[in-house]
Order: C-alpha cells, then structure tokens, then sequence
C-alpha cells in the first residue's frame, strides 16, 4: 500500500528531544488529523518529516512510498511529490509568486525542459479562481506584505500547483477568520482524492468541520498516543487534552 | 531559472586562454622605458609621449591609498606585471580578419552573436589592443565615431585634446596615474550634436595573457542634445599569479546630452581590477552609471559625476557580488557644482561565504547652490554567517534649499527561507540564487533585456559554486 510510513521517529532539536518514538502511517487517499495540546511536537513532526536542517534524527525511518526519504535533502524530499504547508510562511521579497512557483515546477522537469508558459498560467489562473484570488497576485512577491489570511491561501495555493503525493497542512486554519477559512477548506476538499494523502495538524477541531478527516491521531510529548475515527476529535473538543493525559499518564512518561 | 541559457554561459565561462604569442611586448615592470617602448609602438605624437611620462612620474610618487583602502594593495607587485602585450596597432573591421584564435576566443564570449542580434557597433579588445572594432555603416555617415584611443588621438586630435584627462585628471589617484603612463586600447566616441544613437555601443575586455595588466582608457563624448548608451564586458582566465586590470574612463555629456554606460564584469578571483570612472555632466545633461561587479580578487571602483551644468542629473546603480575570497569597495560620487543638479545613487551588495562588500559614497553639495538633491540608498544581502559588509558614507551638504536622502539596510537570507524554498522543491543553490536575484530584482528591471538575463546566470553561477 503507498503511504507515508513514519517508524518509531525519535529527533531533537537544540538538544531537546521531542519525538519520543513516533510511528504513524498515513495511506494515499486518506486524510489524516493530528490533534495534540501545545507543546506536543506536532510542528517538529511536520519539520522533520521534511528534512529541516535544524532538527537532528536519533533514530527511525520515513517511508515515502516504500522509498526511505531521511538521508534525503529537503529539495530531494519535495521533488518525490512531499509538501509542507507551513504554519508561518516565508517572505521572500523581490520573487513574485508567479516566478516562484514556476521556479519550483521547473526543477521537477528533467534538465533541458522548459515549462510551457502558456499551458502553466492556464493552469495557475485556474487554481487561483478556486481560491478566490486576484490576478494581481501573481505580480506580487511571495508573502512579502500579505496578511496571515492570503499567506495560508498563498501555501494552499502552491499546494494545489505542486501536486504532490502527501501534504503536510501544518495549523493552516490558525489566524484564518471563517470566510478564509471555508475557502482554504474548499480548496483542501477539492484536491482530495485517491492520489494524495493529507495530514492535517491542528490545535483546534474547528478545522475538522470543513475538512472532515478519515482518521484522527492524538499526540503527545512526541507520541500518538490514540487513534480513531472523526468522532475522536469532537471527544476532544467537548472534553480537552485531560482525560486523555490522564488516560495514558503511564505511556506518556515512558 | 526560468531564463533560457540562450547566452551560452556555463560553469567556467571565460576560464579558458590561448596560448601567447605577442609581437609586441613591453616586458615585466614599468620604468621610462617601459612607457617610451609603448610610445614608440604605437607611434604616439609628442604631447602624449609627455603626458605618459609625467604621468608615471605621478605614479611613483603616490603612495598606495592604504590609509583608507585595503591592505591587499600591497600584494600587486608592479615589477612582476607586463604593461603592453599585443600584436598589431590596428583592429580588424571585420571578424574574417582577426586571427582565428581571438576571434574564437570573443566567439566562445558571445560577442560576435550579440553584434549581429542587437549592437549598433562593437570593439573587442585583447590584452593590451583592440582585435576588432566596426560600427554600423549608418551611424559613421551620421558622424559617430567609435575607435580606439590611440585611433582617437592620432585621427581626430581637435576633440580628443578638448578632453582627454580633463574629467579624471592623471594625479586623481595613483592607478589613475597608472593608466594615465602606459594606456592603450579603451574606446574614444564622439556622438555628434542631436544624434541620437538607438542601439548599443558594446565593448569587450578580454584578458589572454598570465601576469598582464590591462590599462584601457575609454573617453566618450556625446555633443548638444546627443544620447548614447555604452556597455562594456570583461572576463579573464584563472591563474595563479595576479592579474591587474586598471581602466580609466571618462564621460562628457554636453548640454541636454544623455549617456548611459553600463558595466557587466565577471572578472577571475586572481584580477585586482582598480578603475576610475566619473563623468561630467554639462546644463541639462544626464548621465546614468549602470554597474555590475562580480569576480575579481579586489575591485575599488567609485564612479562618479560632476554636476556642471544647471538641471545636471547623474545616476550610478551599481550593484557588486562578493564570493568567497573576493572584496567589492564599490560606491558613488555625486559632485553638485552647479543650481538644481540632482543625483541618485542605488547600491545594492550581496555577501557570500567570508566575502566583503564595502559601500563608499561621496556627495558633495556646495553652500553656494540652490535647489540641488540627491538620494542615496544602499542595501546589503549577507548570505553566510561569515560574510562582511560595511558603508563608508560621506555627505557633505552646505546651504539652504538644499536637500539629501539617505537609507541604508542589511538584511539576511535566513536559513527558513532557504529550508520554504527547498521544500517547495529548489536546490540549495538555486534557492540562494532566487533570493539574491530577488534582492536586486529592482535594479535588474531597468537593465536592457540581454544584460538582466546575463546578470542573472552569472548570479545563478555564482551561487551554484558557493554551495558545497
């Protein structure tokens, strides 16, 4: 079965260790949910699984399709089809977004291939219109000025051009007032299918009522310490972190 | 990147050389006889046998500006450089002509192409001569003139005279006085009062030889009303040994004249490339210095414009890549001497690796004038933990009803923007090379097309060579 595969993952950063042997196994074509209280790892999950330089891996193994991805640069990680969209995205002045994205479409191609630009706008504008978004936009540099609003549908966006095999949404809906949010949710909904597999990480269920997940991992101190299905998260919602805290006590501090 | 690679650039562009074989060479060092070979070669009339020799004379008196400039100075060992190395006085007009190892030289460089695609004329020298030098047919019936400076002395000595080393006088500093001794190639324009020339003038520096110094002098002056713009190239080998590069340039933009001069150098680290430029701009005349320096081992270069005539606007953008190993002392000099003048100067640096950009900028603004203004802005790009930058401003504005602008910044490219662009799929490298390219992406805007697309695939380069 093609997955993104995470096996006992143990990483640090700045000497901490955060993921206390984490395993979890995201299918393509599902949508997966990561609820946890602050502090859990959540972030560092999203940033290990994409090779940021700046957490260290003490042991276990990623699976992209059965393809192990650790050794791998993060641009390596990318181009096998995995994406982040990031809780803060970057600003980078002086790039307009319609080069930026090219930019990263063209590295997909092998060496000597040119992206066909009209066939690319075609297709950029499309996905523009789906998230609602100005055509001036393509004009402006990436992030640089936009709100935290346009920041998350700018990742969505670049999510939808980049069509990879598993997305990482990493606290898409924080700082999204509801119309953005139905919006980035929409988008979400219509990339789904059987060739991608979403993980979503969320403080909040709110997200989860526009993206309804199939299942829902709870984490915490560096660990999935429960799964189950949608109603899971609604559990959470109506009850807090605590009971479950509580619940595995024992596990946690393991 | 998404720029097609149209230009024929690659990896070691310029890194090549032929195998010498000059007719004519000076030797190593620099004495009277030195300058009296080069005199004798050239056939040279008896005021610039003078001037050269006063010159040098001028050279060895003046110290090394080491009291504000670097001391990497002290590494040039002027007795280990040959000063003149060539193999006839006079260019080629057409590429059949040039012996077939130059003209494969300049035809791996691009130039030949360029002429044909998008140059109004071109002159194309190697080491201390000009290979080639041809302007289009209806530009010299409109009274253009485009040669050589020793062509330009010899055949059209009343303009010449008028000029020549009255806008950098030879004592303006010692490699001024240096090129001022033993100059030779270099380009000499006269744009006739009210032409206006479409296309561009190119000129092309190609250093051949190893432990060479390559002294060009360039004098362009554009009549009443006349506008030109200028660009220049230059590369050279890679050697071990030093390499030195000392051009002076001067610009006279008569009243409503405009030039514009645009400098794309890529220089091999081991080139001490030390040039003079400054410009004066007459009543109503605009002069635009377009500046790029990447490569060289250390360049200090200032370019300037004396602000003569009323209404006189100067503009230097300049903007300077400092790799691993290589020092950019690059800045502006605005000389207000005249009501309403106005300058501009845009700097924009990028430091990579221990790479050192410094800033020097003088504008001088008198109290005697009214309603002059001048801008100065200057950013720097840090890339590496280890890279330097510094400004050394120096406004000195007297008077009322005068009024000056200054803006300075230093930003970083952070290692989360490199890891959003990774992850989005671009190399290391290529994420670096998207953000410099970001960082000077205004300034490049106003580039003709060819040379934004030349400036960045030499940024692309660059950062493909920095990262490990």
């Amino acid at each position: 079965m093609d997955s993104l595969l995470i096996k006992n993952l143990r990483a640090s950063v700045a000497g901490q260790e955060i993921l206390r042997g984490l395993s979890l196994q995201v299918p393509k074509g599902e949508v997966h949910a990561i609820m946890g209280p602050n502090g859990s790892g959540k972030s560092t999950l999203s940033k290990v699984v994409c090779g940021h330089p700046d957490y260290e891996v003490h042991s276990g193994e990623i699976f992209l399709d059965g393809e192990p991805i650790l050794e791998l640069e993060p641009d390596q990680r990318a181009r096998l089809g995995l994406f982040l969209a990031f809780q803060y995205p970057c600003e980078i002045a002086g790039v307009s977004n319609a080069n930026f994205l090219r930019a990263a479409l063209q590295a997909r191609l092998p060496k000597g291939e040119e992206i066909d630009a009209v066939a690319y706008y075609k297709r950029l504008y499309e996905k523009m219109d789906m998230l609602e978004m100005d055509r001036k936009f393509t004009a402006r540099s990436v992030n640089d000025g936009f709100s935290g609003g346009e920041k998350k549908r700018n990742e969505i966006l670049q999510l939808a051009m980049l069509d990879p095999k598993y997305a990482i949404l990493d606290e898409t809906d924080s700082g999204l007032d509801i119309d953005a949010l139905r919006i980035v949710a929409d988008g979400v909904n219509r990339l789904r299918g059987p060739n991608i597999g979403i993980l979503l990480i969320t403080h909040y269920q709110r997200l989860l009522n526009y993206i309804v997940p199939d299942v829902v991992h709870v984490m915490v101190k560096g660990r999935i310490v429960r799964s189950g299905g949608k109603e899971l998260a609604l559990d959470l919602e109506e009850k807090g972190y605590d009971w479950i805290l509580k619940e595995c006590a024992e596990e946690i501090s393991a | 990147m998404s720029d097609k690679p149209d230009l024929n650039l690659d990896v070691d562009f310029g890194n090549f050389n032929v195998p010498e074989h000059h007719a004519f060479d000076a030797g190593y060092g620099i004495t009277e006889d030195t300058v009296r070979y080069i005199c004798d070669v050239k056939n040279d009339p008896e005021w610039i046998r003078d001037f050269r020799l006063r010159a040098l004379k001028t050279f060895q008196e003046k110290p090394l500006p080491t009291h504000w400039a670097t001391e990497d100075l002290n590494n040039i060992e002027f007795e280990k450089i040959r000063y003149y190395l060539a193999n006839s006085q006079e260019p080629k007009r057409t590429w059949e002509e040039v012996p077939d190892d130059v003209k494969r030289t300049f035809e791996r460089l691009g130039i030949p192409e360029k002429e044909r695609k998008f140059l109004a004329g071109v002159e194309a020298q190697f080491d201390s001569e000009a290979a080639y030098s041809n302007v289009k047919e209806e530009l010299a019936k409109e009274g253009v003139i485009f040669v050589g400076s020793t062509e330009g002395l010899q055949k059209h000595p009343e303009v010449f005279r008028k000029w020549f080393g009255k806008v950098i006088p030879t004592g303006d500093n010692k490699f001024s006085a240096l090129n001022s001794a033993v100059f030779s190639g270099g380009s000499f324009i006269y744009i006739p009062p009210g032409v206006k020339v479409k296309h561009p003038l190119q000129a092309y520096f190609r250093i051949n030889a190893e432990n060479f110094g390559q002294f060009e002098r360039t004098l362009i002056i554009a009549d009443e009303g006349a506008e030109v713009m200028y660009m220049e190239g230059c590369t050279a080998p890679r050697f071990g040994t030093v390499t030195l590069h000392s051009a002076v340039v001067e610009l006279v933009a008569c009243k409503g004249a405009k030039i514009q001069y645009i400098t794309v150098q890529n220089w091999s680290p081991n080139v001490f490339n030390l040039v003079t430029k400054r410009a004066l701009a007459l009543e109503e005349a605009e002069v635009k210095w377009i500046d790029c320096n990447i490569g060289s081992r250390l360049t200090m270069k200032y370019p300037g414009v004396v602000l003569k005539g009323r209404k006189a606007r100067g503009e230097v953008i300049s903007i300077a890549l400092a790799n691993n190993g290589q020092h950019q002392d690059t800045g502006a000099k605005m000389v207000h001497a005249a009501d309403e003048t106005t300058s501009n100067i845009i700097s924009k640096s990028i430091s990579i690796g221990n790479g050192r950009a410094s800033y020097r900028g003088l504008v001088h603004i008198p109290r005697h004038l009214k309603g002059c203004k001048n801008n100065t802005e200057c950013d720097a790009l840090l890339i590496s933990p280890e890279s330097r930058t510094d400004t050394y401003p120096a406004i000195v504005v007297r008077g009322q009803g005068n009024s000056v602008q200054h803006e300075a910044s230093v930003s970083k490219v952070s290692a989360e923007q490199i890891f959003y662009m990774q992850q989005r799929g671009l190399s290391e490298a290529q994420a670096m090379s998207l953000s410099v390219n970001g960082f000077v992406n205004d300034l490049v805007s106003q580039f003709p097309l060819e040379y934004s697309i030349e400036l960045k695939r030499l940024i692309d380069l660059e950062m493909e060579g920095s990262v490990g």
